[in-house]
């Protein structure tokens, strides 16, 4: 799983492509901390996922880890563009529900 | 059609789950089927052996077995280990229940099992292992005139 981050008016958007699994959660879980450690200042933070070809129900539990890191520091998380089948497990989870779908 | 086994034996290590989805999901293959239909027996089976690799060899490793078998257009998995048991099944099946609520675990597991394949059931021995029975139907193939 790769992470990649930029900045662009005060908002951090965070890429993630790759398969999302107990395996690789655990480096992606690193990057994106340390790209929300080093934002601080951003004003909200939009994880996509357009590029994520497979999740398990370890997607769920990374993104309110990340929900949770982000909430600390009151800045607001949302996800953007998960495929079908992310799409299927996030609302079996009511995940949306903390973090919403961005445009 | 015929019937089809596949059996599949692999150490508990977090890389082989990967390996694992993907393996059950070309052997469904001859099935004919949809996308998501796929796309549901991956996640399944990938939560099977993430279970296998938290919990079951939650410290250690251990052997992982996955046999699949094709009946007609019925898939059906066995996901067996030789590892700690599940002390309470009712309760390890709730949704939401994680007994590592520490390592940002969502206790997903077996509620996606349960809604992603037609049926579904555990069986569990405390300190001797776990197997996890699942199967899914697929529509029968439309042949093109």
């Amino acid at each position: 799983m790769h992470v990649s981050g930029y900045v662009k008016d005060r908002t951090l958007y965070i890429n993630l492509s790759g398969e999302m699994d107990e395996c690789s959660s655990r480096d992606a879980r690193t990057h994106c901390d340390k790209l929300i450690d080093e934002n601080v200042a951003a004003k909200k933070i939009i994880i996509n996922l357009s590029e994520v070809a497979f999740m398990d129900s370890t997607g769920i539990g990374f993104l309110i880890g990340r929900y949770k890191k982000a909430n600390r520091i009151n800045v607001p998380l949302y996800i953007q563009k998960p495929n079908f089948a992310a799409d299927k497990i996030l609302n079996l989870s009511g995940i949306y529900s903390l973090i919403p779908k961005a445009e | 059609m015929s019937k089809n086994y596949l059996k599949l034996q692999f150490y508990s290590y977090p890389r082989n789950q990967a390996f694992a989805r993907d393996a059950v999901a070309a052997f469904c293959l001859e099935l004919n089927p949809s996308l998501s239909d796929i796309s549901d027996v991956k996640t399944a089976v990938s939560e099977a052996v993430t279970n296998c690799t938290v919990h079951a060899y939650k410290d250690n490793c251990g052997m992982v077995t996955v046999e699949c078998e094709i009946e007609d257009n019925k898939l059906h998995i066995k996901v067996s280990d030789q590892g700690a048991g599940i002390a309470d099944i009712k309760k390890a099946v709730q949704p939401f229940y994680t007994s590592l609520p520490s390592d940002e675990r969502s206790g997903m597991g077996f509620t996606i099992m349960q809604t992603f394949m037609d049926e579904f059931n555990v069986e569990s021995v405390k300190g001797e292992g776990t197997v996890v029975y699942m199967s899914k139907s697929f529509k029968a193939e439309v042949e093109n005139a």
